[in-house]
C-alpha cells in the first residue's frame, strides 16, 4: 500500500500495467522494476522515485526472495517449517508431519533453536511462477519471517 | 535414541514434550550443532551458566564429602522433606521415592500447587483423556485453554496440535483443524488461533464452563460479566461438531477454578454431545512420571509423607504434607531439593524458611536455593549428560540416550549413593 502512495496514481498504463495498483504488487514480486514507471522519472516525482528505490531495493540479510529472519524474534517453534508448503511436498513424512526433516530438500529449518532459509530458490515467490506466497509470516507468532 | 533413516535422533528435556526427533553434532565432548531444537531446548542443552558447585557448609569439598554431609543432614531429622524431581528422570525419581520411606520424609513436587487436579482427575480416570500422537492423527478441534504453549513447549503446535498433517487430518491446519485459544490475555498462541481467540476476564473461566455446559445442554447460556453470548453458542456450536476434540488445560485454567469437578462435568458433558479428551499443560519434562511413579509406590500423586513405624512406615497423604504447609507451619526440620528452585518459585514468606533449615541442593546448576543450601552436589544434566527415562505430558514413556559424557553423577547415582551412605 505504502508503495501504490509514492506511484502517480494516474493509471497511464505506460508500463504496461492497467493501474498503478497491478503497477505496485508486480513491483513487489520483482516481476517489473521501479525504472518501469514512466512518469515516475519526471522532476516532480524525484523524492517518490528515490523513496521506491529504497523500498524494493534488497535488504542486507536478505536473501534472493527477499525473506530475512529476525532472529531476535525466533524461537524456533517450527510453525513456519510445516506451514511451507514447498517444504511439505518435498519432505510429506518429515517437516510435512512436523518432525526433523528426512531430507536436505527444504526452505525453511531450525537449527539451534532458530529457523534458518536454505534452497531459497525454491520459494513460491521466486522463480518464473512465483505467486505471493505468505504461509511462512502468516504461522509465526512473533513475526519473525519478512519480505522485503 | 531413535535409529530413523540412519540417523540418530535424541530427545529434547527442555520441556514436557520431550521431541524425540533431535540430532546433534559433537566434537569431542562438546555439542557443536543441535537441529530442530526449539530455543528453549536449545538453552536448556546447552547447559548451565553457572554450574552447581560441590560444597559442605560454604566450603568446596569432594563429592564423597558431600554426599556423606547430606547423608547425616537427613539421618538427624525429624521430619526432612524430599522436594522437586520435575527435571529428573524417572529413575532418580524412584530412588528418590526410596529414600523418602527410609528417612521418614514428606515428599512433594511443583505440582502440589500447580497441574496436581488434573493429574489426579487423569490418574483417576475421572476425565477422559488421549496421546499427542492421537492428537496428530485425529484432532480436528483444539482448544488451548489458559495456557500458551508457543512459549510454554515452543513446538507443540507445529508437531503435534495444529500444523502437522496426520492420518485422518491430511490438510492439517489448512482445512482439518480448528485451533481455539480461551485467555485472559492475547497469548502468542491466541494469535495463531485469529477469530477463534475467547478472551475472558480475569478468573471467570468456571463460569464459562458453566455457561458452555448451559450452551451443550440446549438453554442460554449466561455470565456475570460482559460478553456476547452469541459468541458463546457459536464456541459450543464448534466444540459440539468435533470429530475428535482435545483441550489442552494450562495453568491459567487450574489456577482460575481451583479444583476440578467443573472441568470434569464440562468434559462429561461433552462427551455426551461429541468426543472430548483432555491433556494436562506439565511444564518441566518429567512432572507427570513423579506424579506416575509416586501414585505407583503408594496410590497418591503427590503430598505423601511416609511416617517411621517400628516395622516399616505409615503412608500419608494430604495437604497437611504439601511444601507450602510444612514450610508455612515450619515443621520440616531439613530439606532435600533435587533440580528445582523453590526460592525463586514459591511465595517469598513460604520459601524464606528454608534458608533458616539445613538444606541439600543436587543439581546441574545454580540457583537462588543452591546458594543458601548447607550441601550442594552438582549433577549430571539429565537427557544431555546421562540417559534415563520419562513420562511425557500425555502419559507416554520416552527413554532417552546422553548425548555427551560427564564425569559428574546423576541425580539417580547421587541418590543411591546417600542411601548407602545412612
Ligand atoms: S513464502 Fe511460501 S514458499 Fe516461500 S518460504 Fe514462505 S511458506 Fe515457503
Ligand atoms: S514460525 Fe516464527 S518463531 Fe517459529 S520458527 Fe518460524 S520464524 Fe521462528
Ligand atoms: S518443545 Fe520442548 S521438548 Fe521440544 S524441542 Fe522445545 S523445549 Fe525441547
Amino acid at each position: 500500500m505504502e508503495i501504490y502512495q509514492l506511484l502517480p496514481k494516474t493509471n497511464c498504463k505506460k508500463c504496461g500495467k492497467s493501474t498503478c495498483m497491478a503497477f505496485a504488487v508486480a513491483l513487489l514480486s520483482w516481476e517489473v522494476a521501479v525504472e518501469d514507471c514512466p512518469p515516475l522519472k519526471d522532476v516532480e516525482f524525484k523524492n517518490n522515485y528515490e523513496k521506491l528505490l529504497e523500498m524494493v531495493a534488497p535488504v542486507e540479510g536478505s536473501t534472493e526472495t527477499g525473506l530475512i529472519v529476525h532472529e531476535d524474534k525466533c524461537f524456533g517453534c517450527g510453525n513456519c517449517v510445516v506451514a511451507c508448503p514447498v517444504n511439505v511436498a518435498n519432505d510429506p513424512h518429515g517437516a510435512g508431519i512436523g518432525r526433523a526433516p528426512t531430507n536436505d530438500k527444504l526452505i525453511l529449518r531450525v537449527e539451534d533453536g532458530i529457523v534458518r532459509a536454505f534452497n531459497i530458490q525454491e520459494c513460491r515467490r521466486f522463480g518464473e511462477n512465483r505467486i505471493l506466497c505468505n504461509l511462512c509470516i502468516i504461522t509465526c507468532p512473533t513475526e519473525a519471517i519478512e519480505f522485503v | 535414541m531413535v535409529n530413523c533413516l540412519n540417523k540418530n535422533y535424541y530427545v529434547c528435556t527442555g520441556c514436557a514434550l520431550l521431541c524425540d526427533d533431535i540430532e546433534v553434532e559433537v566434537s569431542g565432548d562438546h555439542i557443536t550443532k543441535i537441529k530442530t531444537v526449539c530455543r528453549k531446548g536449545f538453552s536448556r542443552i546447552g547447559g548451565c551458566i553457572e554450574p552447581m558447585p560441590c560444597t559442605s557448609d560454604g566450603k568446596s569439598v569432594d563429592i564423597t564429602t558431600a554426599i556423606k554431609d547430606a547423608a547425616s543432614i537427613l539421618m538427624n531429622a525429624d521430619n526432612p522433606l524430599i522436594f522437586g524431581l520435575g527435571n529428573s528422570t524417572s529413575g532418580a525419581q524412584k530412588q528418590a521415592i526410596e529414600l523418602a520411606k527410609r528417612i521418614g520424609a514428606v515428599i512433594d513436587d511443583s505440582s502440589s500447587f500447580c497441574q496436581g487436579p488434573i493429574i489426579e482427575a487423569i490418574l483417576h480416570e475421572k476425565i477422559h483423556t488421549c496421546t499427542l500422537d492421537d492428537v496428530r492423527n485425529r484432532a480436528d478441534v483444539i482448544v488451548y485453554w489458559g495456557a500458551d504453549p508457543s512459549n510454554s513447549h515452543p513446538r507443540h503446535l507445529s508437531m503435534h496440535s495444529y500444523f502437522p498433517r496426520g492420518e485422518e487430518r491430511q490438510h492439517g491446519w489448512e482445512d482439518d483443524r480448528t485451533a481455539i485459544a480461551i485467555d485472559v490475555r492475547r497469548s502468542h498462541t491466541a494469535k495463531i488461533c485469529g477469530n477463534r481467540f475467547y478472551q475472558i476476564p480475569l478468573h471467570t473461566d468456571a463460569f464459562l464452563i458453566e455457561a458452555l455446559i448451559d450452551a451443550l445442554s440446549g438453554k442460554v447460556p449466561k455470565v456475570p460479566f460482559e460478553y456476547d453470548i452469541k459468541k458463546i453458542l457459536e464456541l459450543a456450536n464448534v466444540l459440539k461438531k468435533a470429530q475428535f476434540g482435545v483441550i489442552f488445560a494450562g495453568l491459567g485454567v487450574v489456577y482460575s477454578i481451583g479444583d476440578m469437578g467443573t472441568m470434569t462435568r464440562l468434559m462429561d458433558k461433552l462427551n455426551e454431545v461429541s468426543n472430548f479428551h483432555l491433556i494436562p499443560m506439565m511444564g518441566h519434562y518429567n512432572m507427570r512420571g513423579f506424579n506416575q511413579n509416586l501414585f505407583e509406590a503408594t496410590g497418591y500423586f503427590n503430598r505423601v509423607k511416609f511416617e517411621k513405624r517400628e516395622n516399616g512406615f505409615d503412608v500419608k497423604h494430604g495437604v497437611d504434607y504439601s511444601i507450602m504447609e510444612v514450610l508455612n507451619t515450619k515443621k520440616t526440620d531439613a530439606a532435600l531439593i533435587i533440580g528445582s528452585d523453590p526460592m525463586s518459585c514459591l511465595p517469598r514468606s513460604t520459601a524464606e524458611y528454608l534458608s533458616e533449615i539445613p538444606l541439600v541442593s543436587i543439581g546441574p546448576c545454580e540457583n537462588f536455593t543452591s546458594r543458601v543450601a548447607k550441601v550442594t552436589i552438582p549433577s549430571a544434566l539429565s537427557g544431555v549428560e546421562c540417559g534415563g527415562s520419562a513420562v511425557r505430558m500425555d502419559g507416554v514413556k520416552v527413554t532417552f540416550e546422553p548425548m555427551i559424557k560427564t564425569a559428574r553423577l546423576s541425580d539417580e547415582e547421587i541418590l543411591k549413593r546417600i542411601m548407602e551412605a545412612i
